[in-house]
């Protein structure tokens, strides 16, 4: 059987894609992050603000 | 997002979509399409030139739709990556071949119409779906008047609405006259718990969210009059019911518990009828509307689930097991929104527990495809010039610059003694930015730098690391938070504030001159993992870790493993918690890599994350193990409460014993006819404040069983809230179907449950009949709640903080759901909080992730800013060690004499230890006393100098 990959594709570039993705390179993978859109962040990037720390979301 | 655009081993592809994927788990291959930006990102500056040239407008999905912007755009000023596009279905020049203004107006000639769609074929190891979720069609927004009155507005609008760079730049204003509306209603369930257009479910974060924009809406404007229509308040996650608690008395919300069915117009205002739970009819007017808007799946979820061959629910979103809630299929991983509607730290935690699946089925190929970081060395000529001080002002959009006037800031801190450089910048936190900062750091020989911009607790980091790549040690930046502790707090007085962001500049550069150079170390890590617990958190963590590649000490204070799924017999989701248990003890027991110790305590744990030393002790004797990581599992315990007659009469059981006696069948229940549950028994502010956040689904779950078994059975549940969040909703839905009756009660009428003869009877107070009943039952089951140990000692021995109700307190809320204020510690299952079977082997899984990471680097790396002790002044006195709270100090002996020693891999720069030291010997890298001396003599610098003029004027 061919020897595994060490790469990883992660499709949707919100919050849980962005967690996966740093977590994959954090654990010695190299990830290919795939947002449908011109940039990543998602719905999270709209919030104003995050509760309950009120941080920015960005 | 910003750590994402900058890690060498992440590859963005925007306007990308996958088209098929062949293979198996371990070698697929996705064919990926790629569509032209036609802008290239490695020559765009994000100089903004192309939109503001651009003649085409478009409407602008980002701000929801409230806005326009143009065809060449940047979605937001901090995208990442932070780079412009041309939108093609708008470009004038791409449909009609016109125009191409904007070719000639950018400066970098980064404008380029040839490119074409790629297709690329990449070869992956394994798939993470994380597509999100999709948007409630507006035709069931329609009839709450939505797209009919320009005041009926969704949630995502006022959030947009409430950002200071949204379409109204902050301010909340009614879209049909522009008024600020005085009088608003929150509609929640909008499209959600609504059979009607198809979503039964519950969205789960609504009632949240919702309680959040109302808050902040006050803040935006504080005489605006704010109603929550709620059908039942859903904050079941962890401390949201304090929170919404303390919104809504510190803002003054009121809430009602009606449905509002419709949005009618009444002369240029909102009118809503709606029925309150004693049965009276009410009309009211309001200016605004929200509607709280639920999620459904992601668009084209469909066409997802046949490209990636997997199964979705009946209503769009990905199909997963309790016992492994993260696999659609072997070697694709789902985690977020896609798997059922959730909020952010759920998200996080799944989206980590995904990593924590891909890390196991691919632990062989580890490392194999990575590229290195690589920084520069430290350029030592730069380093051994005298201090050349750069300061960046930053605008962070309006955000600043709205209050500031950032120019005269700069200006004034060009003058100051040291700086050779100053300028202002837009977001000095965007990718272009901080690569024009590398470049003037080399043009102007740059070696300590001043960023006048937001917190360092966000955004150092950041700026440390474009330091190194610079080449300077990363020491040399001192940030001026001119945002958090200016900017906003004196947005009242712009004149007052730019002169206070000079003050925090003058003190900043000061203290900058005085920075030195901060040795980074790199520590090595043992590579295991001692998991404390062998309950299912404990045991599913360390089935991942052991999978992953590492050795596992797991260590369980009972005879056998399990913990409370012993206990559960059934689960709301239908599988077997009797067969996932049996699965998971019998993989850990036979696992190589894992080592359990049964009837065992950890007695002590030393040492610092890498490196921890441990003692357990079984009844054999006591063991010392070392290992790299910790990982907390101790679980909670189901509460025991007082009155409610539990435990002086039989009749009077909790939900498990009720559970146990179902399991056994019909004639375990003898005689039981009509069962009267009590939801919150002792939680919610009676002896637990929390909500246990599983009782719920628990109750109408066991409920259910009962009508099975007694078709002809009564059932009355009294509750608070019903939360049968999620998909728990059909659960709850089919039980009022089978003819469960639902009564609800507020705090101050609790039901009380009397002895009467030889039975019991439940006192409660009906909201429709508006009076007192009596309820005979033959069985009351009381909804107990979980609770924390009373004495947690691992948490003790560890020192890590616990909540008010002593459950582990994690790191950050949101963004670090499973580590804590600890570094090498990591907390799962009930420990952290109650939560329901599949979201406690998420969460392990996300601890496992984790909790490999330092495991698998093989060292870690400490942050420069620890203490050090001049071990030449030190007496020896202790103090220092005594008040460490990460047990950083070591008192050693040196020739002889006691003398303290800073471990630095465990020290958090705290500093308590140096201000404490009575010879002052301790010294706290980046924040030396000469240095914090300089910058409080720099506070007063101003003052002084204005009295020494007023001096040499009256002496003229």
């Amino acid at each position: 059987m061919a020897k595994k990959s060490g790469k990883v594709l992660v499709v949707g570039g919100g919050i849980a894609g962005i967690q996966a993705a740093l977590d994959l390179a954090d654990l010695g993978y190299y990830v290919y992050l795939v947002e449908k859109k011109a940039s990543i962040g998602g719905v999270m990037a709209k919030l104003d603000k995050t509760f309950p720390t009120n941080d920015c979301s960005i | 997002m910003v750590e994402a655009g900058r890690s060498p081993n992440i590859e963005i592809l925007t306007l990308a979509e996958v088209e098929a994927l062949s293979g198996r788990p371990g070698n697929f291959k996705a064919r990926v399409k790629v569509k032209p930006r036609y802008i290239d990102p490695e020559k765009c500056t994000a100089c903004g030139q192309c939109m503001q040239y651009c003649p085409r407008e478009a409407v602008d999905e980002y701000n929801e739709r409230l806005d326009f912007t143009r065809a060449a755009r940047i979605d937001f000023p901090q995208a990442v990556p932070t780079a412009y596009y041309i939108d093609e279905e708008r470009c004038l020049h791409l449909n009609h071949e016109t125009c191409m203004i904007c070719t000639n107006v950018c400066g970098p000639k980064a404008i380029d119409f040839s490119q074409k769609p790629e297709v690329r074929e990449l070869e992956v190891g394994a798939v993470v779906l994380t597509p999100g979720f999709g948007e409630v069609p507006d035709a069931a927004l329609e009839k709450y008047g939505y797209g009919i009155y320009p005041d009926v507005m969704t949630s995502l609008e006022i959030e947009r609405l409430m950002c200071v760079s949204g379409p109204s730049g902050g301010e909340i204003l009614r879209p049909s006259d522009l008024s600020h509306p005085r009088k608003i209603a929150f509609l929640q369930c909008v499209g959600s718990r609504d059979v009607s257009c198809g979503r039964p479910f519950c969205s789960s974060v609504c009632c949240m969210y919702a309680m959040k924009e109302a808050s902040m809406l006050k803040e935006h404007a504080p005489e605006a009059e704010i109603t929550l229509f709620f059908m039942d308040v859903r904050t079941q996650g962890k401390g949201f019911d304090a929170a919404f608690e303390r919104a809504v008395e510190k803002y003054g919300l009121r809430t009602v518990y009606a449905r509002v069915p419709k949005v009618e117009e009444v002369s240029g205002r909102l009118g809503l009828t709606y029925v309150t739970e004693d049965g009276e009819v009410h009309r009211e007017l309001f200016d605004l509307v929200v509607l709280s808007v639920g999620l459904s799946a992601p668009a084209g979820a469909e066409d997802l689930a046949r490209r990636f061959g997997i199964e979705l629910n009946p209503f769009g979103f990905a199909r997963t097991s309790v016992a492994d809630p993260l696999t659609a299929k072997p070697g694709i991983y789902v985690a977020g929104a896609f798997q059922g509607p959730k909020d952010i730290p759920e998200s996080v935690m799944q989206a980590s527990g995904a990593a924590a699946k891909v890390s196991e089925l691919l632990a062989e190929a580890r490392g194999k495809d990575q590229v290195a970081k690589e920084f520069p060395p430290e350029d030592q000529d730069l380093l051994s010039l005298p201090p050349r001080v750069g300061v960046f002002v930053c605008h962070c959009g309006v955000n600043i610059a709205g209050v500031v006037d950032v120019e005269r800031v700069k200006e004034y801190a060009a003058q100051l003694p040291g700086v050779v450089y100053a300028d202002t910048t837009v977001y000095s936190c965007a990718q272009d930015s901080l690569e024009r900062l590398k470049e003037i750091i080399r043009e102007h020989k740059l070696n300590r730098l001043v960023i006048a911009a937001c917190s360092p607790r966000t955004h150092e980091p950041l700026f440390q690391e474009t330091l190194r790549e610079a080449g300077l040690n990363l020491a040399l930046v001192e940030m001026a938070n001119i945002r958090d502790q200016c900017a906003w707090v004196h947005a009242d007085d712009p004149e007052a504030a730019t002169r206070k962001a000079m003050d925090q500049v003058r003190m900043a550069v000061a203290k900058a001159r005085r920075l030195r150079p901060l040795e980074l170390q790199k520590v090595k890590v043992t590579p295991g993992a001692l998991v404390v617990g062998g309950g299912a958190a404990g045991m599913a963590a360390a089935l991942s870790i052991a999978e992953q590649g590492y050795e596992v000490y797991l260590v369980e204070r009972e005879p056998e493993l399990g913990g409370n799924l012993r206990r559960v017999r059934f689960l709301a989701e239908g599988e077997d918690p009797q067969k996932i248990l049996k699965d998971l003890i019998r993989r850990v027991e036979k696992h190589p890599r894992i080592r359990v110790y049964t009837s065992a305590s950890v007695e002590n744990i030393s040492g610092y994350v890498g490196n921890f030393t441990s003692t357990v002790r079984t009844q054999a004797g006591s063991e010392v193990i070392n290992h790299g990581v910790v990982v907390v599992a101790t679980g909670g315990r189901e509460h025991r409460p007082s009155g409610y007659l539990y435990g002086e009469s039989p009749k009077v059981v909790t939900q498990l014993e009720f559970e146990e006696k179902l399991s056994r069948g019909k004639r375990s229940l003898g005689k039981v006819k009509r069962v009267v549950m009590i939801q919150c028994a002792g939680s919610r502010g009676e002896e637990l404040p929390h909500c246990s956040k599983l009782c719920c689904q628990q109750a109408v779950k066991n409920a259910l069983r009962f009508k099975e078994l007694h078709p002809d059975g009564e059932v009355i549940v009294l509750y608070r809230d019903m939360r049968t969040y999620g998909f728990y909703e059909e659960l709850y839905r089919e039980a009022r179907k089978r003819g469960v009756v639902f009564l609800r009660y507020t705090p101050e009428r609790r039901p009380r449950v009397e002895k009467k003869g030889r039975g019991v009877v439940v006192q409660a107070y009906d909201a429709l009949l508006k009076e007192e009943v009596e309820i005979p039952a033959d069985l009351v089951v009381l909804s107990v709640g979980i609770e924390a140990d009373k004495e947690n000692p691992v948490a003790q021995i560890l020192k890590t903080p616990l909540t008010s109700e002593g459950f582990i307190l994690e790191a950050h809320v949101k963004l670090k759901p499973v580590e804590v204020a600890v570094d090498g510690v990591y907390v799962c299952g009930l420990a952290h909080g109650p939560k329901p079977l599949s979201e406690v082997l998420a969460q392990a899984r996300a601890a496992a992730a984790k909790a490999v990471v330092p495991l698998a680097k093989g060292f870690v790396e400490v942050p420069p800013i620890v203490s050090s002790v001049d071990q030449k002044k030190c007496i020896g006195c202790g103090i220092c060690a005594a008040l460490c709270p990460y047990s950083a100090i070591e008192m050693v002996k040196v020739d002889k004499r006691r003398k303290a020693q800073v471990i630095s891999a465990a020290c958090k720069g705290c500093g308590v230890c140096g201000s404490h030291c009575p010879v002052f010997a301790i010294s706290l890298g980046g924040f030396t006393d000469e240095a914090i001396l300089e910058q409080i003599r720099a506070f007063g610098l101003e003052e002084a100098q204005e009295a020494e003029k007023e001096v040499e004027k009256e002496a003229a």
